[in-house]
């Protein structure tokens, strides 16, 4: 569900990366990643079209979920005030049935980021090189820029990063080959 | 003669046995037994609950009731919570007080749910009851702290003010301060739902000082730390406080004036508050922990390791609202250290959000129901469950009484087999025998409505939103649930038939809410023409429902049983089968 919202644009948009790779795969795992939500929805799509005419984006239905107005004000105060003074980001993590969100604002660069998601998510990022990517590690940090590419984390300039990084994204070290990095 | 003595005896007698008996449901069949039993019961009837304010008139209950002290009133329905109901629907306790203003002075308690209360109702009572003890006003709104000060100004006897989650306008009056300085009194304030300006520190720590009976404090977001320290040193003996936090670093001295203002507060049982809680002041609060037997924390944005800490102090734990962010983890360290626990309420963090910003499953109820063998009460919200799950949590728990699961995303399946949720409710159904109030979601077909239908005997209120294939499933449930009194339905596929073959069942309950779901505006008026003790209201601000093509079904439907016959005050968007729906239209 969440992915229909993404535009497919493979056929136009150009793309730094090996051919035949990387957006493909990152969709499917894109999928695994949140297997709990698309099995849910998977019997109850072929329902839901009959009764939805609504775009994909969800569209809020009304006192739904059932929560009382003085909630919900209560967390949307929470969230402006949070959102406003950091760079907030969502972090999941293929195989994990949840998101965190963290403030990118808070770390000074790659190191201290890659400790905290090791924290979070218990996983080792392992070796980085430029040449081969990320070595001796299952896992490997991704992030999805400002054009919606899926880029491997740590190749540009810390500042540079914080700045285009929309969302993060830890996959199987598998699906990361031949990933998107900047030339 | 003797036979006049003996019922003359028989009188007094009587009237002294029926004051042991206080519950309503006891004081009417009590009344039903034969006529002089119902006289002497009505003259000393001292308590009323009117589940609906608009199933009696206040005229029909002073009638009967001549001598009552104490007066319970609910208004909207429960949807209104959502905001399924239109403002201005209804609901209006002003005509209820100008007759009791009449008819008992000695009125000393009103409660009131979900009503429209204005500053003209409040200086009503202010002015009308001489020896006003209880004034409860939980989730209602049309009222400004104006109303609040003459409350204070007038009522010298005054117990309990409570206001939960009501919405009051801020007159920029100081209320508080209008308790006069020899008013001492007061053992139960709730004003947790005001905004920062309507409450005066000063006058709040006066007001404190002098009431040595306080029980209850519930004070509102804006009081900070430092503050809550002062006003918990000036009432140590307080059962009930509703603590706030300001969003600060840790301070060492601010911290402990906090515990110390804590470890004096021996008789503490229930905290709530906790906006904007900074992790590292909870421990202030673990002098009182083991004695704790409530604890609400669902305004708390505390993570799972604090809270499994939290938690681990409070062996005493009867009721707990929480966040998501307890987590599956927290919820495990819940069952293992709090075997009181009776109430478990779990709200989202992020309820719109498409993605679980928290690891909560159904592994975490699941948890609980098998660690705590005391839990009856349970209001979850989640992003995925299974039939499974739903099954061991039925047959661990068949002491449950309220069990309201919310599954984020509507029609939501199985997320392990994919199939709908019929066989796990329907086990909650079967096992848990004494259950009388059930919330429903997730994908569910008519084969869930079956089971409840046939298993859910003691059911009262059931809620149900996007499920269902068909009439069958509304008609198995108005068949076959004994007990229901309330019915509230949304964007279900119910439609005429149901409801006109189980007319004669709505009279035996309370009320039944519809919306989006598939009626005809005929249909509503033929149900409203067989059975003239039921009002039925259209809710349509769209239009009069008449205008519109036959098969056009109404958006929302309101059904009651009632003594009073139609409402006076209905709003335009209100449609009944009545005659004056011609006048309605007219200009």
């Amino acid at each position: 569900m969440v992915f229909e919202k993404d535009l497919n644009l493979d056929a136009t948009e150009l793309r730094l990366g090996l051919p035949g790779s990387s957006e493909e795969s990152l969709r499917i795992s894109n999928k695994r990643a949140l297997p709990d939500m698309n099995d849910d929805s998977g019997v109850a799509a072929a329902k839901k079209c009959d009764q939805e005419t609504a775009p994909p984006t969800k569209a809020q239905v009304v006192g739904w979920p059932p929560i009382r107005s003085y909630r919900k004000n209560s967390l949307q105060t929470k969230k402006t005030e949070a959102e406003t003074s950091g760079m907030y980001v969502k972090v999941s993590m293929d195989g994990a049935p949840y998101l965190r969100k963290i403030d990118l604002k808070v770390y000074k660069g790659y190191p201290e980021l890659f400790k905290a998601l090791e924290d979070m998510f218990k996983f080792k990022v392992g070796k980085y090189s430029e040449r081969e990517g990320y070595n001796g590690s299952e896992f490997v940090p991704t992030y999805e820029d400002k054009d919606g590419d899926w880029m491997l984390a740590g190749d540009v300039p810390w500042e540079m990063f914080i700045n285009a990084c929309k969302r993060l994204r830890i996959v199987r070290g598998s699906e990361a080959r031949g990933l998107g990095c900047v030339v | 003669m003797p036979k006049r003595l003996a019922s003359s005896l028989s009188d007094e007698v009587l009237e002294h046995v029926f004051s042991f008996i206080q519950s309503e449901k006891d004081r009417n069949v009590v009344s039903a037994v034969c006529k002089s039993w119902y006289e002497i019961e009505r003259w000393c009837r001292r308590k009323i609950f009117v589940g609906n304010c608009y199933a009696v008139s206040p005229e029909m209950v002073i009638r009967r009731f001549p001598q009552v002290r104490s007066i319970e009133l609910k208004g909207k329905p429960h949807f209104a919570d959502f905001n399924l109901v239109p403002d201005g629907w209804g609901g209006y306790v002003l005509p209820w007080i100008t007759e009791m203003a009449g008819a008992y002075p000695w009125l000393d308690e009103i409660r009131l749910k979900r009503m429209v209360v204005t500053d003209e109702s409040l200086e009503l009572i202010a002015k009308s009851f001489k020896d006003f003890k209880v004034l409860v006003l939980a989730s209602c709104e049309g009222f400004s702290t104006d109303g609040l000060a003459a409350i204070a100004a007038s009522c010298k006897n005054l117990r309990e003010l409570d206001l939960r989650e009501s919405e009051v306008d801020d007159s920029s009056v100081h209320w508080l301060s209008h308790f006069p300085e020899t008013y001492t009194s007061m053992v139960s304030l709730n004003i947790s739902c005001l905004g920062s300006g309507e409450v005066s520190f000063s006058a709040l720590e006066r007001l404190v000082s002098r009431c040595p009976n306080l029980r209850s404090l519930k004070l509102n977001r804006a009081v900070p730390l430092d503050k809550t320290a002062n006003i918990l040193r000036l009432a140590p003996q307080l059962v009930e406080f509703s603590a706030c936090t300001y969003s600060a670093e840790l301070r060492s001295d601010v911290f402990s004036n906090l515990a110390g203002a804590f470890s004096n507060c021996k008789e503490l049982r229930s905290l709530s508050g906790f906006w904007d809680v900074v992790p590292d002041y909870l421990p202030a609060i673990y002098s009182v922990c083991s004695r704790l037997t409530s604890l609400n924390l669902s305004y708390a944005t505390i993570l799972s390791p604090d809270l499994i800490k939290l938690v681990s102090h409070c062996p005493s734990l009867q009721r707990l609202l929480v966040l998501d962010y307890i987590e599956d983890s927290g919820l495990e360290a819940l069952a293992s250290n709090c075997k009181d626990l009776q109430e478990l309420r779990v709200f989202p963090s992020d309820p719109f959000d498409a993605e679980p910003n928290a690891s909560l499953t159904e592994q975490g109820l699941v948890a609980v129901s098998l660690g705590c063998p005391k839990l009856q009460s349970v209001l979850y919200f989640c992003r995925r469950m299974s039939n499974a799950a739903l099954v061991t949590i039925a047959q661990n728990r068949p002491n449950l009484n309220r069990f309201r699961l919310c599954i984020i995303e509507p029609n939501t399946a199985d997320y392990l087999t994919g199939e709908p949720f019929d066989v796990g409710f329907g086990a909650i159904v079967e096992h848990c025998k004494d259950l009388i109030r059930l919330s429903l979601s997730g994908l569910l077909t008519d084969c869930v409505f079956e089971y409840i239908g046939k298993y859910a005997k003691k059911l009262e209120m059931l809620s149900v939103a996007f499920a269902g294939d068909s009439d069958l499933g509304l008609h198995h449930v108005l068949s076959g649930c004994e007990s229901l009194r309330k019915l509230e339905i949304r964007d279900c596929p119910f439609g005429d038939k149901a409801l006109l073959t189980n007319a004669a069942k709505l009279e035996t309950m309370q009320s039944l809410w519809m919306s989006s779901c598939s009626v005809s505006f005929e249909a509503c008026k033929l149900l409203s023409q067989k059975m003239p003790r039921l009002n039925v209201e259209v809710i349509d601000e769209r239009g009069p429902p008449d205008s519109r093509p036959e098969n056009c079904t109404v958006d929302k439907l309101y059904i009651y049983r009632s003594v009073a016959g139609p409402r006076f005050d209905m709003p335009p968007f209100v449609w009944t089968k009545d005659e004056d729906l011609a006048l309605r239209l007219s200009p």
